[in-house]
């Protein structure tokens, strides 16, 4: 369904963030909004949800220490328990020492890696994606915020403008 | 301005008063002959039952046993004196183990505070008379821990071996090490290191009370100066001491990395402090600008510190244990064999209790939680040094009982009864730090 939308550009993160704010106000959804940098307190302002990467990262973290306990103990006490140098390998506990640069290692290696392709996964990247931004400045000294127009064209043009937007678009809403 | 309350006041005179009282009880229930050390040895393993007897006769692949019972055969006089060596080691093992674990609370304290202000930190200008008046402990905790090494030295106890003329003489090892290990020269280099800490405990805390009334930031920039020359003379002496004061009670034994690992031990019990009494004063009100976030910082600083203590103990304990060469590996056979629990417990204490705890970004802003976990951490740590130390001065002997918790409850009273002291000697909150606005609107 195409629906038109309201670009509003900013100069100054810190009159996007008033800017922001004042939209919140005003009860009004923003779509989005494009920076060329992170901008602290940004999500707060909008009141995005928190994140939850970390908590997927500790998860795989968890699996990377199964992954490489279980196939320690399979290789070196099930498999084939040799004596190698005197290293006892009776039991896993017994040798557990020798094994532990290896668990934490592919604990870190799990955790890190599948957060990173999380993140990408969720965050819609891959190397032969198309960009998304509207405006081509928006990646290097403007801000855009995006709001959704429902026959408030008008009343939305005057609130924006009143925020210190230094220029406002109305356009047809890609689909992507 | 914090008032010393009453309360508090009161319930660390009781804790000194019943502390002590265990202290005296364990000296006085220590043995004065071999006779009254077998009598306590043998009436110790009746109550446990046959256990130990049937132990050492039905398991011959327990070299250790075997070995000793061999050893006891031929040299039984010897070894009932080893034993009433042990068991007179005991109380004053304790109170050493206690003295020195709140003594390095406050110098670990004094290394955090020396690095906040050299590497000029944003965040903590509001928590600096915190970490002064707990490193003002050192003043008496230094003064406990050279005289008990002083009476060490005068032959008033068996904590080091190497003190005994007659050991050495017949020990090729420790005779090589004399030259270093000797009693005049050991008390120098105890006097110098204390004398280097309290010094710059005291003037730096003299300047930053300065620094409040003067005009310009003169002050503050000294204390910069002399902050950074500390922390050099610090990490040599701090190494030093724990070759002296820890690794000497085994000195047989040698490790490279010990110096560091007692480092990070009295590092995040420093910083665990300074996270629970920030936590105490500003639940009474008196710390109004400390927010969350500054505890925030205190946990990561407990949480990260804490791993990098167990990368220490794990890295110093598998590179012996891998190599396994006899000389060294000595030192953790006697742990795992006599102090399985303790040792292995203390890393659980240490390691998974404050990494599961807090690792979670909002729990490290929750009071009770991070008290929670720096009360494991102490405990951890208090067993490290109990680990350091017990194995090679009571040997199997250990327990703990009326001498150990009768050490921790004084030093406990003590402890607190000093730095809350010295807390209520000036404002909490610096006047005209630098930094100290930014301090104010800290938010992580």
């Amino acid at each position: 369904m195409a629906s038109k939308v309201i670009h509003a550009f900013y100069d100054d993160d810190d009159v996007l963030m008033l800017a922001v704010k004042r939209v919140k106000a005003a009860k009004l959804h923003i779509e989005e909004v494009y920076c060329p940098f992170p901008v602290h307190g940004l999500d707060k302002a909008m009141g995005l949800a928190p994140t939850r990467i970390a908590i997927t990262s500790f998860l795989y973290g968890c699996v990377g220490l199964v992954v490489s306990v279980v196939m320690m103990n399979y290789i070196m006490i099930d498999d084939w328990p040799q004596d190698i140098g005197g290293k006892p390998s009776f039991s896993y506990i017994e040798n557990m020492p020798a094994f532990v640069p290896i668990m934490f290692e592919l604990t870190v290696f799990f955790a890190a890696h599948l957060m990173v392709i999380t993140f990408y996964l969720r965050s819609r990247l891959w190397p032969f994606k198309e960009a998304e931004n509207p405006d081509v400045r928006t990646t290097d000294d403007h801000f855009l915020m995006e709001i959704e127009i429902h026959d408030n064209e008008q009343e939305l043009k005057d609130l924006l403008m009143d925020t210190g937007a230094v220029e406002i678009n109305v356009t047809e809403k890609n689909s992507h | 301005m914090y008032t010393f309350s009453n309360r508090l006041k009161i319930t660390s005179i009781v804790l000194m008063i019943i502390g002590a009282l265990g202290i005296v009880g364990g000296f006085v229930m220590a043995p004065g002959s071999i006779e009254e050390a077998k009598a306590i040895v043998s009436s110790h393993d009746e109550s446990h039952g046959d256990v130990h007897v049937v132990e050492a006769s039905q398991t011959p692949q327990e070299n250790n046993h075997a070995e000793a019972d061999t050893h006891g055969e031929e040299h039984d006089a010897s070894h009932d004196q080893h034993l009433l060596d042990k068991l007179q080691n005991r109380p004053w093992a304790a109170l050493y183990v206690a003295a020195f674990f709140f003594f390095m609370i406050a110098l670990g304290v004094l290394a955090f505070y020396a690095i906040q202000r050299a590497s000029q930190a944003g965040w903590s200008p509001l928590l600096f008379r915190v970490m002064e008046g707990i490193t003002a402990y050192l003043v008496p905790g230094g003064i406990i821990i050279f005289v008990i090494l002083l009476l060490s030295m005068l032959h008033m106890n068996h904590l080091f071996i190497w003190v005994d003329e007659d050991v050495v003489a017949h020990d090729a090892l420790l005779l090589g090490k004399s030259g270093y290990l000797n009693p005049t020269f050991f008390l120098i280099r105890a006097a110098i290191f204390l004398a280097g800490w309290i010094g710059y405990r005291e003037y730096s805390r003299k300047l930053s009370l300065r620094q409040d009334e003067s005009e310009d930031n003169s002050n503050f920039k000294l204390n910069f100066r002399i902050s950074a020359a500390f922390l050099v003379f610090y990490l040599i002496s701090e190494s030093i001491m724990s070759w002296d004061w820890i690794m000497s009670v085994e000195p047989h034994w040698f490790s490279t990395l010990f110096g560091w690992y007692i480092f990070a031990s009295m590092f995040v019990s420093g910083i665990t402090v300074i996270a629970m009494v920030t936590i105490y004063l500003k639940s009474k009100g008196l710390l109004p600008d400390v927010n969350n976030s500054h505890i925030h910082d205190l946990a990561k600083f407990m949480f990260g510190m804490s791993i990098f203590w167990t990368y220490l103990w794990f890295s110093q304990f598998m590179l012996i244990w891998y190599a396994n060469i006899p000389e060294e590996v000595t030192y953790f056979v006697t742990r795992i064999t006599d102090y399985n629990l303790p040792f292995f417990g203390m890393v659980a204490m240490n390691f998974l209790f404050p990494v599961l705890l807090l690792m979670n970004s909002d729990y490290k802003r929750i009071n009770w939680f991070v008290v929670m976990t720096g009360i494991v951490i102490l405990a951890g740590h208090y067993m490290d040094i109990f680990n350091a130390i017990m194995p090679s001065t009571v040997g199997d002997q250990w327990y703990i009982g009326i001498p150990e918790i009768g050490s921790v409850l004084f030093f406990t009273g003590l402890f607190i009864f000093w730095i809350f002291r010295a807390l209520a000697s000036a404002p909490l909150q610096p006047k005209r730090n630098p930094f100290i606005e930014e301090s104010k609107n800290f938010h992580y």
